[in-house]
């Protein structure tokens, strides 16, 4: 016996060229909607991802001190503020805190650096706490020192690359001209760590004559909490002041947002678009088979009948196109990647369009949905059509 | 086929038409009975009223007054017309229909379109029924064709098996030679009268072609949509070709 399938998929056989037209213009409604749904995912993914390997969610620092290395250095180094480090253990009682790590930043002045000199930057750091909070880390060679009152040295890539140090050389700390022994050398990590020189905590302390004072607190949130509300109450401490990542976060999000909005508009239009064609090209074929389709109801089928079969081929097609759409999304998600790169003012380390098989599911059910709606008139229509009309090949309009 | 004793009967049918402000009786108080395995055939000149009165015997129209018998059933009474749905049920459970232009779907192969009619309703017994007919035709060869592929007297045979896939008791033809010469005219009839003689199907066929319409044990003509009963010459030239071989 032959299925209503096969007669709907043979009847879009009769005109190949409008059902192939027809096909592709669902299956670009399906990549643009894809393609945009991946970049919304992928472009919050990857942005998280980046704020994730800060490894902090929060950093508290003393009021007006500079909060990362880029600022400290265009200051020449000055400004530093500092804070007690008993801090810490204030922190570290809040039940929304998961970890903390004293930072104690640095800048020396380096005759060395550069044609006429630079500012480099040292972090005086606990290694267990710093890497736990940052696991993303990896050495190129070596690894954390393990005394916290040695001169040792662990040096970010670009640092190591610019004094041409590998594990076991001597690095000399200008200004106070103590002497370091480099223990480790990161990997490149694309972050402000690259140009940094760790040394331990305590050491630093003494160096800069800071004991028990440090510049900076990192706090890692358990998850799940809502940061916003311990930041609230860090800024019941004295003298801080708090930076938050979701701030930044939030502010990278609405730059974006505009350019989100465009892509959004362009999916809806490309979607309507496909959708009037897809109402178009079933209800001609619903006209050209007048007659056809009342001979059908002569021979036992019922409006219902009809129904289906009509709307069978807007499945087909929706079906069909929403599967090439998708196809065409993930062959060309690189292409994408880099053509929203161009255009956005800031994009994420990682891929900017993430194509996942929830995201494929959601594409294709809103697809199917659009698809089933714009067959409903022409099916209805069909449905409708009087056998004694369609003999008499009066159409009914 | 089946083995129910369908009869048809008309009681003062009318079907009534308006033109602008003018009523056009296109058929005028008709009354006749169609029995089971009957042959007849209705002939009259255009627009005489004979394809609206198969339409109203074969329920793809509601008359405008009088009665309709299918059986022991009063279908129409008077009043009330039947809404699509029970019509399409009382079809395609009684009736097959053939028409002059075919109607044969051109994406689908003979067998295919054979078969069409069992995607929507399907009496028990009937999944070989395809395979039998288009034997019984002689378009067993030709069952992967298109109908693009075959001539137009081959056509009216498939849309014969089309109609007959469900075993319809009554079989309903308006002017199914109407697109065909002489010769296929002439065979086509000759299934008709086969099929009518062989497995008790009640045909109803209408015909301008006075010569087919004598093939048909009973002919009426329509004038002005009142019909009479006219002789019937069994024995002309049409009736009495070699009919091919439906045994």
């Amino acid at each position: 016996m032959i299925t209503k399938f096969q007669v709907a998929y043979k009847n879009l056989h009769r005109k190949r060229v409008r059902s192939l037209l027809t096909l592709i213009g669902i299956a670009l409604s399906a990549w643009v909607l894809v393609s945009l749904l991946g970049f919304n995912h992928g472009y919050e993914t990857s942005l998280n991802k980046d704020i994730d390997n800060m490894g902090f969610q929060l950093m508290i620092m003393a009021k007006g001190c500079p909060y990362e290395a880029a600022t400290m250095m265009l200051k020449g180094g000055t400004g530093l503020k500092y804070m007690k480090e008993s801090i810490m253990d204030d922190v570290a009682k809040e039940p929304e805190v998961e970890k903390t790590t004293p930072i104690l930043m640095a800048a020396v002045f380096d005759p060395n650096k550069g044609e006429s000199g630079g500012i480099a930057g040292y972090f005086g750091i606990e290694p267990k706490s710093f890497s736990e909070m940052k696991p993303f880390l990896k050495f190129r060679q070596g690894g954390w020192f393990t005394d916290e009152n040695a001169y040792a040295a662990v040096m970010g890539y670009e640092a190591a690359e610019l004094e041409q140090r590998e594990v076991g050389d001597k690095i000399l700390m200008p200004e106070k001209n103590i002497e370091f022994k480099v223990v480790g050398i990161l990997e490149r990590t694309g972050t402000q760590d690259d140009g940094t020189i760790f040394v331990p905590l305590k050491t630093a302390q003494k160096i800069f004559a800071r004991t028990d004072e440090i510049t900076t607190i990192g706090i890692k949130v358990k998850k799940g909490v809502d940061s916003t509300r311990l930041e609230e109450k860090m800024y019941q401490l004295p003298d801080v002041q708090i930076v938050s990542l979701a701030q930044v976060k939030d502010t990278i999000m609405k730059l974006i947002s505009t350019a989100k909005v465009m892509v959004l508009s362009i999916a809806i239009i490309a979607i309507l678009i496909a959708m009037v064609g897809v109402i178009n090209t079933i209800l001609t074929s619903v006209w050209e088979r007048f007659q056809e389709i009342g001979i059908l109801k002569t021979i036992g089928a019922m409006p219902g009948d009809i129904f289906k079969l009509v709307w069978m081929e807007t499945l087909i097609l929706c079906t069909t196109g929403g599967v090439l759409g998708v196809i065409l999304a993930l062959i060309l998600s690189r292409v994408t990647d880099l053509v929203i790169r161009h255009v956005l003012p800031y994009a994420p380390s990682g891929g900017l369009v993430l194509i996942d098989l929830k995201l494929v599911l959601i594409t294709m059910a809103s697809i199917l949905c659009i698809g089933l709606l714009s067959g409903l008139y022409p099916a209805w229509k069909a449905g409708k059509i009087m056998p004694l009309e369609a003999i008499r090949g009066e159409v009914g309009r | 086929m089946s083995q129910k004793n369908i009869s048809i009967e008309a009681i003062n049918l009318k079907k009534v038409y308006l033109r602008g402000s003018e009523e056009i009786a296109a058929v005028n108080d008709v009354s006749m009975r169609i029995n089971q395995g009957d042959f007849i055939s209705i002939i009259g000149p255009s627009g005489s009223g004979k394809t609206t009165l198969i339409n109203l015997l074969g329920f793809l129209d509601n008359p405008t007054s009088g009665e309709l018998r299918l059986g022991e059933r009063s279908i129409f009474n008077h009043t009330k017309p039947l809404s699509e749905r029970k019509l399409t049920k009382i079809r395609r459970e009684t009736f097959g229909y053939i028409f002059q232009n075919f109607y044969l779907i051109p994406t689908l192969t003979v067998m295919e379109n054979v078969m069409l009619p069992l995607t929507f309703y399907q009496k028990p017994d009937t999944e070989n029924e395809a395979v039998k007919l288009l034997r019984l035709l002689g378009m067993e060869h030709r069952k992967d064709h298109l109908p693009g592929q075959i001539s137009g007297g081959e056509m009216q045979r498939v849309a014969i098996a089309r109609a007959m896939v469900n075993r319809p008791d009554i079989l309903l033809a308006d002017e199914p030679t109407g697109n065909l010469d002489t010769k296929r005219s002439s065979e086509i009839v000759q299934v008709l009268r086969e099929l009518n003689r062989k497995v008790g199907l009640t045909v109803i066929m209408v015909t301008h072609n006075q010569d087919l319409a004598r093939c048909a044990d009973r002919m009426f003509e329509m004038r002005d949509g009142k019909i009479c009963q006219i002789a019937c010459e069994p024995e002309d030239i049409y009736c009495n070709n070699a009919s091919p071989d439906l045994s």
